[in-house]
């Protein structure tokens, strides 16, 4: 009787592995039980060991976040780490340098994401250009664009005077309630927008109907045009929501550093495709989901940090995060054949 | 029926034999005891039915599919062509439908791929231009051979083909369907060109669907049908009734359920129609062409390959966008159907010929694609209503009869059969007027067939009107109450059920005039 009950157990545990989802729990689960063997005389079992590590991968997750559903409708977004870039400046410029209120600060930042995701949307959605140009294009458009709204400077509280002097403001009020941390000093803002993202991405993806249309023409574009489906207009949201969730992270970036660096992000776009990947999310398109993301970026978020507390240096980091990405992405393979 | 001897002025083997050659297809025969030969210096046509067999012999042939039973001897050896390469060594060139030319590469470098005249691993560019502008002169035609081949009309890009497979020391030219592309002076250019190259002993395969062509060009003539070699016959001896017999001279089977007619009010009349899919300077897929189908009633479409009739169905659906010239009347309105979706506000609803590339979403499930056309309306203000949407799939679903474990599982998963009936209910679920059938049951079994002609009377007695294109002659004659009959964009004949008959449909559909005014001049 045991037996059976026990070869019954293993065959829904089969089942739930095979599942995507089951690949990306499985991961986490691996990366945890790594950190949990290697604790770091054990500064992995600490409170703050979590919330930093949360804190730290939310920028990351919001990106990723907004790329979940260009990856799905088959498209990628190269953009986003620009875009950060070109937020972040928007919106240090405007409330240190100009004294704004923090939500025109805000609502400046997020048109300015969303209106940038929109053009490229339009660019590949309507003219037709391959996502990976039209994005490439406008990576390093917003790049310049970030330089220049900062004139070639970080954004920071220390003014240059007239006289070659500095002279310092105070923080804007936004960027210390986005670098606070709420319930007892447990959890950073930052990491309650990072959940706020992920719960309305969620939203859009499984419960509007822009999300079935989103994987349906990520499925089969052709289809799903013949079915009736707006599929200028789906792609076209699509990009506008990644570059809208790029804002986000640049405003929470800005927050962090307290400036805003035309440098910022750089990079960032190919970590949060990695984290979408490594949840399971096709780059075919078509297949995935948010929930998966969201794994995807606890994954890899704790993964950099146990390297770090164990003193990896960064370069043996790297290595390994690369190591693991493609293990990841074989096993996702061998569950679809 | 019995090979033909030899004749006695020819006694060398011929340059091609082909005995007793079978192909199946996962359990499913598509070729059996099929035999083709081919003398040097003659045209032989090699015709039949869509799906026929014809371009699975050609595969074989062409070294593309391997797994065959039979024999193949060139010239008295035995040989089997083990791929493309290997086909092209023996001298066997096969010019597609769809050119295999690379677009971008200059017609110097199209015409030696694969066998580049090179030293030390470098190209010789002197020597492979001046070897290419020799084949191209072969063929009178005088162009840049550094250019490259996507800049020239297709007519020349034929050609170029032509010429590639010539360097090649081809013996044995295989075209299929090479007039497609090409106006009335290219087609005369090219039927010089194979007068020339039998002149010069080579053997030529020209499969076609045009009674004209064939009866200009066709020293002899072999016949398919269901897979099966039917006969080989000189052109001479093969009268066009005769060779349009050897077609379609099956039993039209009485197993498909005789549809019973509804015929109401007039539901869909489009007058002077033309669609251009590829823009409008192209030459229109369907050209003026007036059409009505009453509620109730089937009207069958009849054709072959290249009739348009796929087209104009893309075209009254929108897919094309704004590509359709002449008027269309929705009910008695006058109507602009300029995209899928208006077409489907409208009423219109087209079941396209692949499901596989354009008619599903095979990774989501079956729930996804069975509302994916009218999920606004399911939705509320955008949101939507899982279980609505699950209840109208099983409405649906469950009419048609589908089999599948669960309705969350990817249709990917799902038959041929049950997959046909998942992308039924997606338009059986915007609840249209006005259905286009573009091969309804293409690739589903027996079972699924018949479910599914039993369902068109089911639709017809609801006053819906139905407009079908099918390749299989017995449904269509048995399933439509009219039918109507394209070739190369043009109706060239229209048949009530009484009128129709197999070889009229053929006559028809290959173009030949003198049937259809006959039949007119009957009624």
């Amino acid at each position: 009787m045991a037996n059976s009950s026990l070869t019954q157990n293993l065959g829904r545990l089969k089942k739930i592995l095979a599942s995507p989802a089951g690949r990306a729990f499985l991961a986490l689960a691996l990366v945890l039980l790594v950190g949990a063997i290697f604790n770091a005389g054990g500064a992995f079992f600490k409170p703050g060991t979590h919330r930093d590590a949360l804190r730290q991968m939310s920028v990351y997750g919001i990106l990723a976040c907004g790329l979940t559903p260009v990856i799905i409708a088959g498209g990628i977004d190269l953009a986003v780490g620009s875009l950060l870039a070109l937020v972040a400046v928007v919106c240090a410029r405007m409330a240190i340098h100009w004294s704004y209120p923090g939500f025109l600060a805000v609502a400046a930042g997020l048109l300015a994401g969303t209106a940038c995701g929109s053009i490229s949307g339009l660019i590949t959605a309507r003219l037709r250009v391959q996502p990976f140009i039209a994005t490439l294009a406008m990576m390093v458009f917003a790049r310049g664009l970030a330089k220049y709204a900062s004139g070639g400077m970080k954004v920071s509280t220390a003014i240059l005077g007239a006289d070659g002097s500095y002279h310092y403001v105070e923080v804007p009020a936004l960027f210390r309630a986005l670098d606070h941390r709420i319930l007892g000093g447990n959890v950073s803002v930052v990491t309650l927008v990072f959940a706020v993202c992920i719960a309305m991405a969620w939203l859009l993806m499984s419960r509007h109907q822009c999300g079935r249309y989103i994987y349906a023409i990520g499925g089969n574009e052709e289809a799903s045009r013949l079915s009736g489906v707006p599929v200028v207009g789906i792609k076209t949201l699509v990009y506008a929501f990644s570059g809208m969730c790029a804002a986000v992270a640049g405003i929470c970036q800005a927050a962090q550093e307290q400036q805003g660096d035309p440098e910022a992000g750089a990079g960032y776009e190919l970590i949060a495709i990695a984290m979408v990947v490594i949840g399971g999310t096709s780059l075919m398109g078509g297949r995935g989901g948010i929930g998966l993301t969201f794994l995807g970026v606890l994954t890899i978020g704790y993964l950099d940090k146990i390297l770090s507390i164990n003193a990896v240096p960064e370069a043996g980091r790297l290595v390994l995060t690369g190591i693991i990405i493609i293990i990841a992405v074989l096993t996702q393979r061998r569950q679809r054949a | 029926m019995k090979f033909p001897q030899p004749a006695p002025n020819a006694p060398q083997p011929p340059l091609l034999r082909m005995t007793g050659i079978g192909k199946q297809f996962g359990g499913i025969k598509v070729l059996e005891g099929v035999q083709f030969e081919v003398r040097a210096g003659e045209a032989h046509v090699l015709a039949g039915e869509n799906g026929a067999g014809k371009s699975t012999l050609i595969k074989i042939l062409g070294g593309i599919y391997r797994e065959f039973a039979g024999r193949i001897e060139l010239e008295g050896r035995e040989e089997r062509p083990k791929s493309p390469l290997h086909a092209s060594e023996l001298g066997i060139a096969i010019i597609h439908q769809e050119l295999s030319l690379i677009g971008p590469m200059s017609v110097a470098d199209n015409i030696f791929l694969g066998r580049l005249p090179a030293r030390a691993g470098f190209v010789d560019r002197a020597v492979q231009e001046k070897q290419a502008a020799y084949w191209v002169q072969q063929l009178g035609l005088d162009l840049d051979v550094r250019q490259p081949v996507e800049q020239f009309p297709i007519a020349v890009q034929q050609l170029i083909e032509i010429a590639k497979a010539l360097s090649q020391k081809a013996r044995i030219i295989v075209m299929d369907e090479p007039t497609s592309a090409l106006n009335a002076p290219e087609v005369h250019k090219l039927f010089g060109l194979i007068e020339a190259l039998k002149r010069q002993a080579c053997g030529i395969v020209y499969i076609s669907h045009k009674m004209q062509e064939i009866e200009r060009i066709a020293d002899r003539i072999t016949v398919l049908r269901d897979g099966r070699w039917i006969g080989t016959a000189s052109a001479a001896e093969l009268s066009a009734p005769k060779l349009i017999q050897w077609m379609v001279g099956r039993e039209v089977s009485e197993q498909s359920p005789r549809h019973a007619s509804h015929p109401g009010r007039e539901l869909f009349r489009g007058e002077n129609l033309s669609v251009f899919p590829r823009g409008r300077s192209r030459r229109p897929a369907v050209q003026d062409l007036s059409i009505c189908v009453q509620s109730g009633e089937i009207l069958g479409l009849g054709g072959l390959q290249g009739s348009g009739a796929s087209e104009l169905f893309l075209g009254l659906f929108g897919a094309y966008g704004p590509a359709v010239r002449g008027s269309v009347y929705l009910d008695g309105e006058k109507v602009e159907l300029n995209s899928p979706r208006q077409a489907i506000q409208a009423g219109v609803a087209l079941l396209t010929n692949d499901r596989k590339a354009t008619g599903l979403v095979l990774p989501l499930s079956v729930i996804a694609n069975a509302t994916l056309a009218d999920l606004s309306r399911l939705a509320r203000r955008g949101w939507r209503c899982p279980n609505e949407e699950r209840l109208a799939a099983e409405t649906t679903t469950s009419s048609l009869r589908l089999r599948a474990a669960s309705l969350d599982q990817p249709v990917g998963l799902l038959s041929g059969g049950n997959q046909q009936k998942v992308a039924i209910a997606k338009w059986l679920q915007v609840r249209p007027k006005l259905l286009l059938l573009d091969e309804p049951t293409r690739g589903i079994d027996v079972g699924a067939k018949q479910e599914i002609y039993q369902l068109m009377n089911e639709w017809t007695a609801q006053g819906i009107a139905i407009m079908l294109i099918t390749s299989e002659l017995p449904e269509l004659l048995t399933l439509s109450d009219r039918i109507l009959v394209l070739h190369r964009g043009r109706s060239t004949a229209e048949f009530s059920r009484a009128q129709a008959t197999p070889e009229r449909i053929m006559a028809a559909a290959m173009g030949s005039g003198s049937v259809s005014s006959c039949v007119k001049s009957n009624n």
